[in-house]
């Protein structure tokens, strides 16, 4: 259980590392997904572990998480090529204007 | 903490470390698909086999191949840039502050002091998760629809050519 929830611990640091420092967009966006994996271990860690798995809670958690995360990658990417279009650069240092 | 736990985690953050340092995007689309599918591993190893299944599906399947899909739209006119990021040792720092953060809340719990014994893998059948879809989940299972068809019908929207003289 506790090697679960430190690996889950690390992966999130990884993605926050990454998403914090990187200067490619769809890195960062890579970084962001690793943090929403580390949840989704926390998640089916915790529910293997609890006293009464046939109580769906965890793993219904961890399979609507990973839809919504789909959908998160796939506005962002496309947030992600519109910018690209828009500035010629998929650097997140270019896209600094508000105005168009 | 077995031999396969091990395997798996070390190849997990090891590649989610290669997909946050290389310089390639490339490698790093590739390494974060090795650690996605050592993340379905770990869901097996932990006997949720639907969330694993579904986790090589979304996520090997998809998102990894639209990422890739990004990344290759999104290269023509950039020139390699030297540095690849902003500031890393203070990245880096509040990074490993969290963990450490962490790491002191996991060890130092009391409930999960007490290792449990290890109780048996518990089956968990796509019937069971199937009924627990169309029953109690049922209106998250419709959110969740209508945030995907949002979501899609959004994507295209926003990524779609910009008109001619605007």
């Amino acid at each position: 259980m506790k090697t679960y929830l430190l690996v889950s611990a690390l992966l999130f640091s990884v993605g926050l590392a990454g998403a914090l420092t990187r200067r490619n967009a769809i890195i960062v966006l890579v970084g962001v997904e690793l943090m929403l994996n580390a949840a989704n271990l926390n998640f089916v860690a915790f529910w293997r572990h609890s006293a009464d798995p046939r109580v769906l809670d965890g793993v219904m958690f961890a399979v609507f998480a990973i839809a919504v995360a789909a959908a998160e990658a796939t506005v962002g990417l496309a947030l992600v090529i519109a910018i690209h279009r828009h500035f010629k650069s998929a650097n997140v240092d270019d896209a600094s204007r508000m105005k168009g | 903490m077995d031999l396969i736990l091990a395997l798996l985690a070390g190849a997990t953050v090891g590649a989610a470390v290669a997909a946050m340092a290389l310089r390639d995007v490339v490698h790093c689309v590739l390494f974060l698909t090795v650690s996605l599918i050592g993340l379905a591993l770990l869901y097996l190893k932990l006997g949720a086999e639907f969330v694993g299944f579904v986790q090589v599906l979304v996520y090997v399947g998809a998102v990894a191949v639209l990422v890739v899909f990004a990344v290759l739209l999104t290269r023509g006119g950039d020139a390699p840039t030297e540095r690849i990021a902003n500031a890393p040792w203070s990245g880096a720092l509040v990074a490993a502050a969290v963990f450490a953060m962490l790491a002191r809340a996991i060890l130092g719990s009391p409930s999960l002091g007490s290792p449990s014994p290890e109780t048996p893998v518990p089956t968990l059948s796509v019937k069971a998760i199937g009924e627990g879809l169309t029953g109690g989940y049922v209106l998250p299972l419709q959110i969740v629809a209508l945030l995907l068809t949002a979501a899609m019908i959004g994507g295209v929207v926003i990524a779609m050519r910009e008109k001619e003289g605007e």
